[in-house]
């Protein structure tokens, strides 16, 4: 498709609507949803722009109309008493009918574009599975048996096919400019296997760059900081995430982070997270598998810095209040703490940040966080 | 129950029911059966969670006011957005209609009192007890915290084990008693209880829409008792309903819910509407343009308010098929609703129009209420609301419908009938800046925020990052809010100075041509020394002198009020008591509560009639 030529209404929205919010246009938006990098967040726009255009009319219509009678029909002294008048057949007939045909006028786009966005994706879609947790995204990539969180890698010019459903309770996946959001319910293992339930987002990208997204449901206590960012690459670059994501990482013996390994084995933190190629293999928690290479820790809420995961391993709940990772000390009526020393924090996450190689780590550099995919 | 028969049939001296005779002043209030009595302690108590109420949007606006601020943390946020959306609904915007609705639907309609007074008071009690356990919530730190919608299963058991969900299934539970009781008072008063001569469709348009929204009372809240009743049941009793590990459906409840939740909406706009189409003829000198298409698009919206639920759920996953019937429904409501709003227009195009402050919030309301209807087009274009869905953006859109629609009339209607309230005006001048500030306050807070959500932010959230850029838009909603705290200062000061100094008023200080203006003000307990006989929509206007001299004719000898009683009060004990000590978690406190219930209502039936 042609791209720039069918994104012309929806600009010209957004531009509309930019010179209309008077103060704070100026800036750039991560989560904007005037700017879709995708056909289904273009046809989302197109039938917005259709039904705009039609409510500004009659807003426009209303307002001036109210304005005048108010101005115009205001009481004046010696102004003779008003003509009582109880109604008008024809005139009511009018201004039901016409509202009667907006309506049907932006009914049927209405209905035509819900029909296609919801039409089965192409057999040589990528399918990636988003599983919605308190405060977390699973993303697990079936055609490829990844498994990843929080960062969700997607090509260029493939089409995409989501598979969303959640693992307790309802989320929203919304990345504003891949498009619309929709729902991940919560349903069993056994239903997900059988896709009963899963809900189904389709789309194509044609612009590599990062786009944030968070979760748009509310899930209870830190909704707002379950974010997650979409890292959106030309094929060879994807193909390359998947190599980087396949190859475990072995950190050399004798090593900070080869201490760290070992600690984090012998931890709780086996329990709950997964490391391709080693023996952890909990499921409760973010699969680790390349986290030295992500953008942000926490789903998307510190930046992956060596200080910033030991803060996270320290106290958890101070980044995210009710995370169900235990911190090193105990909380009242917490979990059991981890009870990792300083120094063992400080190996593990030497270990974490060498899970993550230099060619997957050139592929988020290129795509720094704060760009906007342009 | 033994709720004997209509007011002018239970046997009882007028002395008796003036209620300022022979006891203190303070236990005639609380025994008070008399509608408008009712309807003032209605209306004070919904002012007073509206304070609350208001307090909770400022404190969600001094957390959002810049990004990542740490005034509030997670856990109390979402205490007290929940809250506010709660009280906002529950206790300020329904139950300030229902003021409206006791106080003047007898007098609309040439009634003595409602059909069942006794019951009246039975539902203003529910309420206030039933709100007041909502927020005795927070003494326990635990106010509720799950969202308005309350989706489960995040309400479960499982992901919410403290008491907060229990305070809020509980307290709305026992709220919608309270409402449903008042749908079939006011019914049954409009069926049966009106003046002669006033056919259907002489009735005034507010009691039309009262009329309609009963209907919407008695069978929207039932849905949500249900519901409620089955989160209940896997709260309290370990039932699965909302268990998706034991099959049961967490879909289920959205329907629910918003089967109620959108015709709720309706509860609280056609009141709004009401009062609006009695406000703006009065202020304009015309009569309202369009009577019968006026009744007619209410009663449609009322019932197609029942065929719109999912447009609530356009990103849950309900298919295609689905999303286009409720895209479609949703759109065809713009249009009585469109009627409505051309209507009034239309009758004060050539009209004489007199700028009070209830005609100022008139004005207001229809200029704000129809970026809220265009918006709601927005919406129902279902592709376009994927994007829109649980941001700011919607977040606009319903302050535009609630605060723009239903509050600008609900003070507008305040300012139109306190002179026949109290018999004073409440002062125009604070009035006009009670208006203007709640105006502007209202644009600066709800009008940016339609930017907001475009831009990327979402709902519920008690953050939000500070690269999102939406820091500046926050900054000035928050400024908003302020203004419109401001506003609320002015209104109450102009309401409880105005209520003994403000400057008297008479019968009919505005010129209205509606029954109520007929008789004193405030009116005697028994409304009117004789029901006037009705031959219009306008008896003020065709026959002026008559009505009003039979309206304010000194009361028959023999003409019998409803006395006081205590029973509804202490019947509303136990029915807050019952299931409120279901949270103690043993068997059988909440049979003390049933005791309770029994005694009071069997006391009820067998009142003497004295």
């Amino acid at each position: 498709m042609s791209a720039p030529t069918r994104r012309a209404p929806a600009l010209t929205l957004a531009a509309i609507l930019c010179v209309a919010a008077l103060a704070g246009c100026a800036g750039e938006y991560p989560q904007t949803t005037f700017r879709p990098v995708t056909d289904f967040g273009i046809r989302l726009n197109d039938v917005l722009a259709h039904a705009f255009w039609w409510m500004l009319g009659i807003l426009a219509l209303v307002e001036i109309l109210l304005i005048y009678v108010t101005v115009r029909f205001r009481e004046r002294p010696g102004r003779e008493a008003p003509r009582q008048v109880y109604g008008h057949g024809a005139l009511e007939v009018v201004w039901t009918l016409i509202p009667a045909v907006i309506v049907t006028a932006i009914a049927i786009p209405t209905v035509r574009t819900i029909f296609d966005v919801n039409a089965p994706p192409p057999a040589d879609a990528l399918v990636v599975d988003v599983i919605g947790h308190q405060w977390w995204w699973e993303f697990r990539y079936p055609q490829y048996d990844i498994v990843t969180a929080n960062e969700l890698h997607l090509p260029v010019g493939r089409p995409i096919h989501l598979r969303l459903s959640s693992a307790d309770v309802v989320h929203s996946f919304w990345v504003p400019q891949l498009g619309g959001k929709r729902d991940t319910n919560p349903i069993t293992v056994a239903a997900r296997e059988d896709g009963d339930g899963v809900n189904h987002l389709m789309f194509t990208i044609f612009e590599p760059g990062a786009y944030s997204g968070q979760c748009a449901e509310y899930c209870g206590s830190s909704h707002a900081l379950m974010r997650m960012r979409v890292v959106a690459q030309p094929a060879e670059e994807f193909e390359g995430w998947v190599r980087d994501m396949k190859t475990p990482v072995t950190p050399p013996p004798g090593s900070l982070a080869a201490r760290g390994k070992e600690i984090f084995m012998r931890s709780a933190c086996m329990a709950c997270h997964t490391i391709e190629g080693t023996n952890a293999r909990g499921v409760v928690g973010p699969n680790l598998t390349g986290l030295g290479a992500r953008w942000a820790i926490g789903a998307g809420l510190l930046e992956n810095t060596p200080e910033n995961l030991a803060t996270w391993i320290r106290d958890p709940q101070r980044v995210k209040p009710g995370a169900l990772m235990p911190g090193t000390e105990a909380r009242p009526g917490g979990l059991p703490p981890t009870g990792l020393s300083d120094d063992e924090v400080e190996a593990v996450v030497a270990y974490l940040e060498s899970l993550g190689t230099p060619s997957s780590m050139s592929a988020t550099d290129s795509v720094p966080p704060s760009s906007q995919g342009n | 129950m033994g709720t004997s028969g209509t007011a002018t049939v239970e046997p009882r001296h007028l002395a008796a029911a003036s209620g300022r005779r022979g006891r203190g002043r303070l236990s005639s209030w609380l025994t008070t059966v008399d509608h408008k009595r009712i309807g003032i302690m209605y209306g004070a108590t919904a002012l007073f969670f509206f304070l609350t109420g208001g307090l909770e949007a400022l404190l969600i606006r001094t957390q959002l006011a810049r990004p990542e601020n740490d005034f509030l943390s997670a856990d109390v946020y979402n205490q007290i957005f929940t809250m506010h959306g709660t009280t906002m609904i529950f206790l300020v915007a329904m139950p300030l209609g229902v003021a409206f609705f006791n106080y003047l639907i007898p007098l609309q309609i040439g009634a003595r009192d409602v059909a069942f007074p006794r019951l009246n008071a039975l539902s203003y009690w529910i309420y206030l007890f039933g709100g007041l356990f909502l927020n005795a919530s927070f003494l326990f730190g635990a106010a509720p915290n799950g969202g308005w919608f309350g989706y489960a299963p995040l309400t479960g058991q499982q992901y919410s084990p403290g008491p907060n969900i229990d305070f809020w299934a509980i307290g709305l539970q026992i709220l919608g008693v309270s409402s449903i009781l008042g749908g079939i008072n006011f019914i049954t008063t409009i069926t049966n209880l009106r003046a002669p001569g006033m056919k259907l469709m002489r009735m005034p348009l507010f009691t039309w829409m009262t009329f309609v929204t009963s209907f919407l009372l008695i069978t929207a809240l039932p849905v949500f008792a249900v519901g409620l009743i089955l989160l209940s049941f896997d709260r309290f009793f370990g039932a699965t309903f909302f268990v998706t590990a034991a099959g049961g459906d967490a879909v289920l409840w959205q329907h629910l819910f918003w089967l109620f939740g959108h015709p709720e909406v309706y509860i609280l706009v056609l009141p709004a509407f009401g009062i609006i189409s009695e406000i703006v003829p009065t202020f304009s000198r015309k009569p309202l343009f369009g009577y019968a298409i006026m009744v007619y698009s209410g009663i449609l919206i009322g019932l197609i308010s029942w065929g719109v639920w999912a447009h609530h759920m356009f990103t849950t996953g309900l298919g295609p098929i689905a999303n286009s019937f409720f895209a479609v429904s949703s759109m065809i409501i713009a249009i009585p609703t469109g009627i409505k709003i051309f209507n009034w227009l239309a009758t004060m195009w050539g009209g004489s129009i007199r700028f009070t402050t209830a005609m100022l919030f008139a004005i207001g309301m229809i200029a704000m209420f129809t970026i809220g209807g265009v918006s709601g087009m927005m919406h129902a274009v279902a592709p376009s609301d994927l994007q829109q869905h649980d941001t700011y953006f919607v977040v606009a859109h319903f302050h535009y419908v609630i605060f723009g629609g239903v509050f600008l009339a609900l003070f507008g209607g305040i300012y139109y009938w306190f002179p026949k309230v109290t018999g004073r005006f409440m002062d125009e001048t604070l009035g006009k800046w009670n208006f203007w500030l709640l105006f502007i306050g209202g644009t600066m807070t709800f009008f940016p925020m339609h930017f907001a959500g475009l831009l990327g932010m979402p709902r519920r959230v008690f953050t939000y990052a500070a690269e999102l850029n939406l820091g500046t838009i926050n900054l000035i909603e928050t400024i908003g809010a302020f203004l419109q705290a401001v506003a609320v200062l002015v209104f109450a000061w102009n309401l409880l100075r105005s209520w003994r100094h403000g400057r008297p008023a008479g019968e009919n200080p505005w010129g209205a041509y509606t029954l109520e203006w007929a008789t004193t003000s405030p009116p005697p307990a028994y409304n009117f020394g004789r029901i006037p006989e009705v031959h219009s929509r306008e008896p003020l206007r065709d026959t002026p002198e008559s009505v009003r001299a039979l309206a304010t004719a000194p009361a028959a000898p023999d003409l019998h009020m409803p006395g006081p009683s205590h029973w509804p009060l202490f019947t509303a004990i136990g029915i807050v008591l019952a299931p409120a000590l279901l949270m103690t978690g043993l068997w059988w406190p909440p049979l003390i509560g049933l005791a309770w219930i029994a005694v009071g209502v069997l006391n009820w039936a067998y009142e003497p009639a004295h």
